[in-house]
């Protein structure tokens, strides 16, 4: 870092830090790599359980997607800003006890403010506890590095799990039950034709297969993701 | 500061405790009416929807007024307790640890053009946790007319199917004493041989593969549950045998 040109003398010894802009390119990055090339679903293979489970249908995995933004994003916050003030030996520990408060706290409003999408996803809200994907952010990232990044970073995480969440809701909701979002969207005229809805696709095994079609899909696109050898 | 040392690792451990449970403790009392109301709203859809009236939550209140005739609340001779309200009073998990002259057992009468519906409440054990439900008894008092399972924990995709329509539906049709009059209830049968459940007579639905024993529980809870209304039905009902 250069020092700032300037007729006077420095008061102090330090060199002075230029303020990063709230979106710089680094910071737009922490948002956007868990996207595509370092989607933690696709890339990092971590949270494959709920990925597996609550992709369904789309309404389900929309609250999902929901909770844990609200949940990675927050818990980041409250560990980046207790990083220098958490015991080393028990950080373990107490990132787990701040995710399943917030995960509590979650439950709690969905109870309150939609009980019918709380009944539904049920356990799997409790479960985002066990997400690899939170605690691992926490450890990685928030325990080492300032507010602000470590909120993108939660956010952006939690949004690529999301949106891995979605699209896999999107293609079993609509070959499984020809409907989106609990609306139909296939014709009544193509099930008269002889179309069927594809029963196999609500059950898990279809979710890994359409989750493994999407991996080689992103990997035959995203050049970063190509192998060397 | 020793970050390291163990005072400041308990000190801390300590405070953190402290701060998560009254965040904790105040949101939950905060949200706890909010959260109770869904709760009470959703009995009144589930009962209804025994009796074929299907309603989204916050239609259920009103429909339950209109179709609801009689809330009761029986002792275990099957005489009625006035002073008890059988909707909000009485919880059967709480029942059914008392002592049997203390137990009051809910009745709910619907009317639906014209005819009368019974609706009793279930509650039993599955494989992980509770199973609850209702049953409605058509007005001989031995058909069923429709059935709601819930339950708490069951596993997803194998015992939680009780709560699907098509579970459900199977019972519908059943009925509950055998010709002698006696009391069999339903069982959830693996071997009843009769999987589109079109023999209404055997006391029989057909199980769910890999959920023996919520299938169980089910079964259990049916019978168990219905053998404290039988004083009620022998009394009110003297057109039919009752052998028991």
């Amino acid at each position: 870092m250069s020092q700032p040109k300037s007729n006077k003398k420095p008061a102090i010894f330090f060199v002075a830090k230029e303020r990063e802009p709230l979106f710089s390119k680094k910071n737009r990055a922490l948002l956007k790599d868990p996207l595509d090339d370092n989607n933690p679903i696709t890339v990092q293979v971590l949270g494959i359980c709920s990925a597996l489970a609550i992709t369904v249908q789309l309404k389900p995995a929309v609250v999902m997607t929901l909770s844990v933004i609200a949940v990675m994003g927050a818990s980041n916050v409250i560990v980046s800003i207790l990083r220098n003030a958490i015991p080393n030996r028990i950080r373990i520990i107490v990132q787990l006890v701040v995710v399943a408060s917030m995960v509590i706290l979650v439950d709690q409003v969905l109870r309150a403010f939609a009980y019918d999408v709380s009944k539904q996803l049920s356990i799997f809200i409790g479960l985002i506890i066990t997400n690899c994907i939170v605690m691992g952010r926490l450890e990685a990232f928030a325990l080492g590095n300032g507010v602000w990044k470590s909120f993108l970073d939660g956010v952006g995480n939690a949004a690529g799990y999301g949106f891995m969440l979605i699209l896999v809701a999107f293609f079993r909701e609509l070959l499984g039950s020809g409907k989106l979002y609990g609306y139909q969207v296939i014709p009544d005229a193509l099930y008269e034709m002889g179309y069927e809805n594809n029963g196999l696709m609500l059950l898990s095994p279809m979710a890994l297969i359409t989750l493994g079609l999407i991996i080689w899909v992103q990997r035959a696109r995203n050049r970063k993701l190509i192998e060397k050898n | 500061m020793n970050r390291d040392s163990n005072g400041y690792t308990f000190g801390f451990a300590a405070a953190m405790v402290l701060v998560v449970a009254s965040v904790l403790a105040f949101t939950a009392s905060s949200l706890k009416d909010l959260q109770s109301e869904n709760v009470r709203k959703e009995k009144m859809q589930n009962i209804l929807s025994t009796i074929g009236i299907e309603t989204d939550r916050e239609g259920a209140e009103v429909l339950f007024n209109q179709y609801i005739t009689e809330q009761l609340a029986l002792k275990n001779d099957g005489s009625i307790d006035a002073s008890v309200d059988a909707f909000s009073d009485v919880k059967l998990s709480f029942e059914l640890k008392k002592d049997a002259q203390d137990q009051r057992f809910p009745l709910y009468v619907a009317s639906v053009d014209a005819s009368q519906y019974y609706i009793i409440p279930l509650r039993g054990s599955g494989l992980w946790d509770a199973i609850w439900g209702y049953i409605a008894l058509d007005n001989d008092r031995n058909t069923i007319k429709g059935a709601v399972f819930d339950h708490k924990g069951e596993t997803a995709g194998l015992g939680a199917e009780i709560t699907q329509q098509w579970f459900m539906d199977r019972f519908v049709g059943e009925k509950i004493f055998d010709t002698s009059g006696k009391l069999v209830g339903i069982s959830v049968s693996k071997t009843n041989n009769d999987p589109n459940d079109t023999d209404k007579d055997d006391h029989e639905v057909d199980a769910i593969s890999g959920a023996t024993i919520t299938g169980d529980g089910v079964s259990d809870m049916i019978i168990e549950r219905l053998q404290h209304y039988l004083p009620y039905l022998k009394a009110t009902s003297a057109d039919l045998a009752y052998n028991n």
